[in-house]
C-alpha cells in the first residue's frame, strides 16, 4: 500500500480547473519531486494534499484511509506536514515559539526543539529572535523545522528554494537524508529543477494542471524532461 | 485639589474602560472581527449577576466567578454557533452579522428585565473612601475596579506570552491560514478567544453593575468608549489599552472639571479625535511587518 494515493482527482479554483485527472502515488520512504512550469498545477496539489483545497471529484488515500473532506488540522494529527510556499513563519513569534506551535498536535517521534536545532545550527543563536528579522533561508530553515515539530510521516515542501542563495539551497537539500532516516517521506513541489533530481527517487513534471511526465530520474534523459516542462 | 481630584477619578475609572477595551482588542486581534455587540455583551454580565443575586441573596463580588464562567461559556457558543460562519469574509460581513446581535441582545434584555435602571447592592463597599485631606477622597471601589484591571491586564499578558494557547493565539493572528496548515483548529481558537474576551468582560461589566445603574441600552455607549481605549491605545498592546482607557477617562473627568459636567463625554471624544488624527496607529502601538 502506498502511503499516498491520489485517485482521479480533479481541483478548481472557482470556475477554474487547476487539476484534471490527476493520479499519483507516493511509496514510504521516498522522496518524490514534483516539477513545471508556474501555473502547472504542483502547489494546487499541496494544498489539496493538505486540505486547504477540496477535490470536486476523485479521492485522496493517506495510508489507505480515505481523507478528502478532512480539514487540514485532522490531517497533521494523521502525519501530513507542510512547508508552505513563501514560509509564512510566524513574524511576531520568536523562532522559538514558532517552533513549539508546530508542536500544536504533535504526534510521537524523534522531532524536538532540540533536535532541530541539531539539524539547523544556525537557528540554535536566534531562539529568542522575532522570526520578522531573520533572513529568508534562516526563515526556511524555520519553516522546515517547524513542520518537523509535528512529527510528520509525509512532508510536503513548496518551493523552498525560491529566492534563496544556492549555498543555502544547498543547506537545505543536505538535511533530506536526515529527514529520511526520521523516518519521513519528502513531496517536494519545485520550479528549480536541477537540484531536486539529484536527490529525488521519483519525478513526476506537470504540465497545465497534469502530469505529462513520470518516472526515476535516471530513467528520464534531459530532452524529455524538457520537452515536458514547457510542453513543447 | 479639585483638579487633582478628578484626576485621579479619570485614572480610577480609566482602568474600567480599560477592562472593556481588552476584550474587545483580543477579539479584533485574533479573528480581525469588528464586534459592535462587544457594548452589549459588556451589559448582558450584569444583568447575568443580577440573577445570581436575586437567586442567593449573597454580594455581588461573589457573583464575578460564577458570570465569569457564564460569559466564557456564552461567547464560545456565540463564536462557534454565529461568528466563526464570517470570520474572513470580509469586514462588511461581520458588522452586519454583531449590529444585528447587538439589536437582539438589547432586545432580550428589554423584554427579561424591561427598561428600568437596575443596581447590584455591595453593601458599605460602595461608600467607603479613603480620605487624602479634605478635599481629595479615593473610593474604595473604584480603586479596586482600578487594580482589578491591572490585575486582569497583567494575566491577559502572561496568558499570551506564556501560554500554548496564548502562543496559539498570537500564530493565528499572525497568519491564520499557516496556524491551520500547522494543525490548530481555528474554529475551537477563535471560540476560547470570544469566551476569554467576555470572561473578561464580565469583570467589568458587574464591577460596573456595582458602581453606577445599568440598563438594557448601555451597550452602544461603552461600545464607543471601548472603541476610543483601543484607538488611543494602539493595537496588539496590553498596556496600550490601559493606557488608552486612563486617558480617556482622565480627559472626560478633567474635562467636566473645566467646563462643567456636561462636557464630559464631548471632551473624552475631541480627546480621541485629536489623538487619531495625529497618531492613527495609536500611542504604543506595536506592529510586526514581514
Amino acid at each position: 500500500m502506498s502511503l499516498l494515493e491520489i485517485d482521479n482527482a480533479s481541483v478548481f479554483y472557482e470556475d477554474f480547473q487547476a487539476l484534471y485527472d490527476l493520479s499519483l502515488k507516493v511509496e514510504e520512504g521516498e522522496i518524490f519531486a514534483c516539477i513545471g512550469a508556474n501555473g502547472a498545477g504542483k502547489s494546487t496539489l499541496l494544498r489539496t494534499i493538505s486540505g486547504v483545497l477540496v477535490p470536486r471529484m476523485g479521492r485522496i488515500l493517506f495510508d489507505g484511509q480515505s481523507i478528502d473532506h478532512m480539514p487540514p488540522h485532522k490531517r497533521v494529527e494523521l502525519g501530513i506536514s507542510m512547508v508552505p510556499e513563501g514560509r509564512r513563519v510566524f513574524p511576531s513569534l520568536s523562532v522559538h515559539e514558532n517552533l513549539q506551535i508546530g508542536a500544536w498536535r504533535s504526534r510521537k517521534g524523534p522531532w524536538s526543539t532540540d533536535a532541530v536545532y541539531d539539524m539547523f545550527p544556525l537557528l540554535q543563536p536566534l531562539r529568542k529572535r522575532q522570526a520578522s528579522g531573520l533572513s529568508g533561508g534562516e526563515q526556511q530553515a524555520l519553516a522546515i523545522g517547524r513542520s518537523l515539530m509535528s512529527n510528520p510521516r509525509l512532508i510536503l515542501m513548496d518551493e523552498v528554494s525560491l529566492g534563496l542563495a544556492p549555498v543555502v539551497i544547498k543547506r537545505i537539500y543536505d538535511a533530506f537524508p536526515k529527514l529520511l532516516s526520521s523516518g519521513c517521506t519528502i513531496l517536494v513541489v519545485e520550479q528549480d529543477v536541477q537540484h531536486v533530481l539529484t536527490v529525488a527517487n521519483h519525478v513526476a513534471c506537470f504540465l497545465e494542471g497534469r502530469i505529462a511526465l513520470e518516472g526515476e530520474p535516471k530513467d528520464l534523459t534531459t530532452d524529455q524532461i524538457t520537452a515536458a516542462y514547457f510542453g513543447v | 485639589m479639585d483638579w487633582i481630584n478628578a484626576a485621579v477619578q479619570g485614572i480610577l475609572l480609566g482602568g474600567l474602560y480599560a477592562l472593556f477595551a481588552t476584550g474587545l482588542a483580543l477579539v479584533f486581534g485574533t479573528m480581525r472581527l469588528v464586534n459592535l455587540a462587544h457594548g452589549d455583551l459588556t451589559v448582558l454580565p450584569a444583568y447575568v449577576a443580577l440573577m445570581l443575586v436575586n437567586a442567593f441573596r449573597f454580594n455581588p463580588f461573589y457573583s464575578i466567578p460564577i458570570t465569569m464562567v457564564v460569559m466564557f461559556v456564552v461567547g464560545y457558543l456565540l463564536q462557534r454557533g454565529l461568528l466563526n460562519l464570517i470570520v474572513g469574509k470580509g469586514d462588511v460581513a461581520g458588522v452586519i452579522v454583531t449590529f444585528g446581535l447587538s439589536i437582539v441582545i438589547q432586545n432580550a434584555l428589554l423584554l427579561a428585565f424591561t427598561a428600568n435602571s437596575q443596581g447590584l447592592d455591595a453593601g458599605t463597599v460602595e461608600n467607603l473612601s479613603i480620605k487624602v485631606n479634605d478635599r481629595l477622597a479615593i473610593g474604595w471601589l473604584p480603586l479596586i475596579i482600578f487594580l482589578m484591571s491591572l490585575v486582569v491586564i497583567t494575566g491577559l499578558q502572561m496568558f499570551l506570552s506564556r501560554t500554548k494557547m496564548g502562543r496559539g493565539f498570537r500564530a493565528i493572528s499572525d497568519d491564520t491560514d499557516a496556524a491551520r496548515l500547522m494543525g490548530i483548529n481555528t474554529k475551537h481558537v477563535w471560540a476560547i478567544a470570544m469566551g476569554v474576551a467576555l470572561g473578561i468582560v464580565a469583570i467589568g461589566g458587574v464591577m460596573m453593575g456595582i458602581r453606577t445603574t445599568f440598563d438594557p441600552l448601555l451597550g452602544t455607549q461603552r461600545l464607543i468608549y471601548a472603541f476610543e481605549a483601543v484607538i488611543i491605545g494602539g493595537m496588539g498592546s496590553g498596556w496600550g489599552t490601559l493606557l488608552g482607557g486612563v486617558i480617556l477617562g482622565l480627559s472626560q473627568t478633567l474635562g467636566a472639571q473645566a467646563f462643567g459636567s456636561a462636557w464630559s463625554i464631548l471632551v473624552g471624544h475631541v480627546v480621541f479625535v485629536a489623538i487619531l488624527a495625529f497618531r492613527p496607529q495609536g500611542l504604543l502601538a506595536k506592529t510586526v511587518t514581514t
